[in-house]
């Protein structure tokens, strides 16, 4: 008996094939590795921006606690998760990410809530959508006063279930309740490593993180630990250096795989990778048309191929196919964002994944699209050899220097039209929020626009305050408004 | 042709204030209750605005509101706008030399860079109520003393206390503490000023000071906090007795212009 995926409550929004095509590739990673899990072969967790290409030389399955930490996020789950990771002795000063993959590697599964007697789901009143009439007016109930709750859009309460407590009882009803009781969206059943890859390019909370769940679960760590890059050029140095951790994590994964490592599946993952890359950054690219054939945050949701399966050649195909669907909407004039484009912004860091639709509607209300995203550049890396590809594994957001970091995101702005920039001081990431003060400033002398800040968290919700940010939002889009009346005066 | 007159409301955190405006360049009335977002203090500045102008809402050619709570007026007001830019506008009204105002509010801290009588950009503060007015109101509870005596009581220090800047709960223990060990109370209120204005500087700094600084909102009140912030920054800050009116000064203004373009 184990977790099992479960077929999700509503149907998903209507989207183009592209885009099914994206989100396929991501289904497929997952339902690879648990059956990969079933039948017994080692299944890792990897960092987002491990040189993937290793594992994939030996044909190992891997998913990457990163992209399953976003999505219990933006399931709302965050908060329980993270909770449990402070009650397992971790502070809730560390990354929001971290906290979620630690609970979760320790067993704790977020739940519904179940009534032992009766053996329902005890439903939340607080929670669904307003009822709605035939004519789409909402019906308010005549005792209360209020709107009526749609009881389709109604869900349980959610509590914390552990799968350890869960897999120690006798098989039996409440071990099936309980069991049937864990969430079923695919990153609440990830399986468990057999091994971690873990590479520190983009943040150095990420070796602890890793460590503890090799810890907890007695299994290898394979390590390759990126020097911080205080210039813009990648020393040789470096290269030697991480050169030799790679030809250690070949050795370490050799005997993890059983496998001889396999040269041409190496080369195959690498063309993959490029393909992928190039494809991605094609798809960024059409940020650059004005107006934008595209809503900006569409490429947060996206990334998760980049992370999940980059090496892959159906992720390269898919992001091609999208390409294709961006042009066609650039000759016929649509664009996937809801509404008209007035203004366009760089969002600065990784969204609030619990506080989406709150993140999106000050936005919508302003006609503020995203058209540039620091991922693009720092993810869109090409490389022709070894030496290549280690040099771009050591570009990641937080481990290149200020100049860099600079440069990669004017570069965008100007490219891609910016008319501002909103920069989310991320409490679960210290290192990127900790220089977007000094880069506010050189935005706003080099390129004139006007920068705003607000504080918030990528899965953590008790960091993000809806009011606090409107009002930074409806101060950038007042500023954005004065400078563009400035620049036709 | 007939006067524009011209209604703007701040409803902020602790207080909401209201400005009539006639024809975009006369200030006919004002009305502050000491209440905001979320009570009745709104409609009771409302009423006590047009009350002391002797008009009617229907009088009024356009209302604007801001502050923290401007959202809560959707039925009363035509237009909400940030206080931020609002600030901005009535300090640039008063001053129009101005290029950096800083606001000082109840739960908030704006540095805001004016160029032409318009903000192009701004600075606030984080989470952390440290360097705000509830900071401050926070403190002269534990001094057991009124928030508006502090300006007072601080002048009379021959010293200044080192206090915390970095949080409200710390730096309320470091207060208690220095009271138990008999520190003078003005010495203590110094160090408070200076506290918050290095808090405020350090915000500052992060966009850059460009004379003229003007500082508006409730604490722009409390000499003490405005001289802390003088040496702090090393420059003069310029400040007015409408001060806590500043924003709905400005909502007013924008006002006025709303209702000429409608024309």
């Amino acid at each position: 008996m184990s977790e099992a995926v479960k077929a999700p409550a509503k149907p998903a929004k209507k989207v183009s094939p592209g885009v099914a095509a994206l989100r396929q590739v991501v289904e497929d990673v997952y339902a690879a590795a648990r059956e990969a899990k079933k039948r017994g072969e080692p299944v890792g967790w990897s960092s987002s921006k491990f040189p993937c290409e290793l594992a994939e030389a030996f044909g190992l399955h891997v998913v990457y606690p990163e992209n399953q930490a976003a999505g219990v996020a933006a399931n709302r789950d965050g908060e329980i998760m993270c909770q449990a990771a402070e009650d397992l002795g971790y502070d809730n000063d560390i990354c929001g990410y971290a906290r979620i993959s630690l609970a979760y590697a320790a067993g704790k599964r977020a739940a519904k809530k179940v009534d032992p007697a009766t053996g329902e789901y005890v439903i939340d009143p607080a929670s669904g959508k307003p009822l709605k009439d035939a004519d789409g007016k909402v019906v308010i109930d005549p005792e209360t006063g209020k709107p009526k709750k749609d009881p389709k859009t109604m869900t349980p309460y959610t509590v914390l279930e552990d799968l350890n407590e869960i897999e120690a009882l006798p098989d039996g009803e409440e071990k099936e309740r309980r069991l049937a009781s864990v969430k079923g969206y695919r990153q609440m059943i990830m399986p468990q490593p057999d091994f971690v890859l873990c590479c520190n390019n983009i943040c150095n909370c990420m070796t602890k993180w890793y460590e503890n769940i090799a810890r907890m679960h007695d299994i290898p760590l394979v390590m390759i630990d990126i020097p911080y890059n205080n210039t813009v050029e990648v020393d040789d140095t470096y290269v030697r250096y991480i050169r030799g951790q790679f030809d250690n994590a070949i050795k370490q994964l050799e005997k993890i795989s059983g496998r001889k490592f396999d040269e041409k599946k190496f080369e195959q993952a690498c063309a993959n990778a490029n393909r992928t890359a190039k494809a991605w950054l094609k798809v960024c690219d059409y940020l650059q048309y004005k107006p934008a054939p595209m809503s900006g945050f569409d490429l947060f949701n996206h990334m998760a191929d980049v992370v999940t399966a980059r090496g892959k050649v159906e992720a390269a195909e898919a992001f091609e196919l999208l390409a294709t669907e961006l042009e066609e909407n650039v000759k016929t004039g649509h664009s996937t964002l809801p509404f008209a484009e007035k203004y366009r912004v760089m969002f600065e860091g990784i969204p609030c994944w619990p506080k989406l639709p709150a993140l999106f509607k000050p936005l919508k209300e302003n006609g503020v699209n995203v058209t540039a995203v620091v991922y693009a550049p720092a993810f869109g890396f090409v490389y022709n050899n070894m030496d290549e590809m280690v040099r771009a594994y050591c570009k990641a957001p937080n481990s290149v220097c200020i100049e860099q970091g600079v440069d990669w995101r004017e570069g965008i702005c100007r490219d891609n039209k910016v008319d501002g920039v909103l920069v989310h001081y991320n409490r679960s990431c210290k290192p990127w929020s900790g220089y977007m003060a000094e880069m506010q400033r050189r935005f706003t002398n080099d390129l004139g626009i006007p920068c705003a800040g607000f504080d918030g968290d990528q899965a953590d919700p008790r960091n993000f305050n809806a009011a606090q940010y409107e009002t930074r939002v409806q101060g950038l889009v007042e500023a954005m408004e004065a400078n563009k009346q400035a620049k036709e005066a | 042709m007939s006067a524009t007159y011209t209604l703007g409301i701040d409803v902020g955190s602790t207080a909401s204030k209201c400005i009539i405006l006639k024809d975009g360049s006369e200030i006919i009335a004002k009305s502050l209750i000491d209440v905001g977002a979320g009570t009745s203090g709104p409609q009771r500045a409302i009423d006590a605005v047009l009350e002391a102008a002797q008009m009617t809402r229907e009088q009024m050619a356009y209302i604007l509101a801001t502050g923290y709570g401007r959202n809560s007026l959707m039925e009363l007001a035509d237009k909400q706008m940030s206080e931020l830019s609002c600030h901005a506008k009535g300090a640039s009204f008063l001053f129009p030399e101005v290029h950096t105002v800083i606001d000082i509010g109840g739960q908030d801290v704006k540095v805001l860079h004016i160029e032409n009588g318009t903000m192009t950009n701004f600075q606030m503060n984080d989470k952390c109520a440290a360097g705000t007015g509830r900071f401050l109101d926070v403190m002269a509870r534990v001094l057991e003393v009124k928030v508006e005596d502090l300006g007072r009581l601080g002048a009379m220090s021959e010293k200044t206390v080192g206090i915390s800047s970095t949080c409200t709960v710390f730096a309320e223990s470091e207060v208690i503490s220095q009271l138990a060990m008999g520190t003078d109370k003005c010495d203590i209120i110094n160090g408070i000023h200076h506290s918050v204005a290095h808090r405020v500087t350090g915000l500052a700094h992060r966009i850059g000071v460009v004379p003229q600084v003007v500082m508006t909102g409730g604490v722009a009140q409390n000499a003490g906090v405005v001289n802390a912030l003088c040496e702090e920054l090393g420059t003069e800050i310029k400040t007015s007795p409408l001060t806590q009116y500043n924003g709905a000064l400005g909502a007013a203004l924008f006002a006025w212009q709303a209702a000429n373009r409608a024309r």
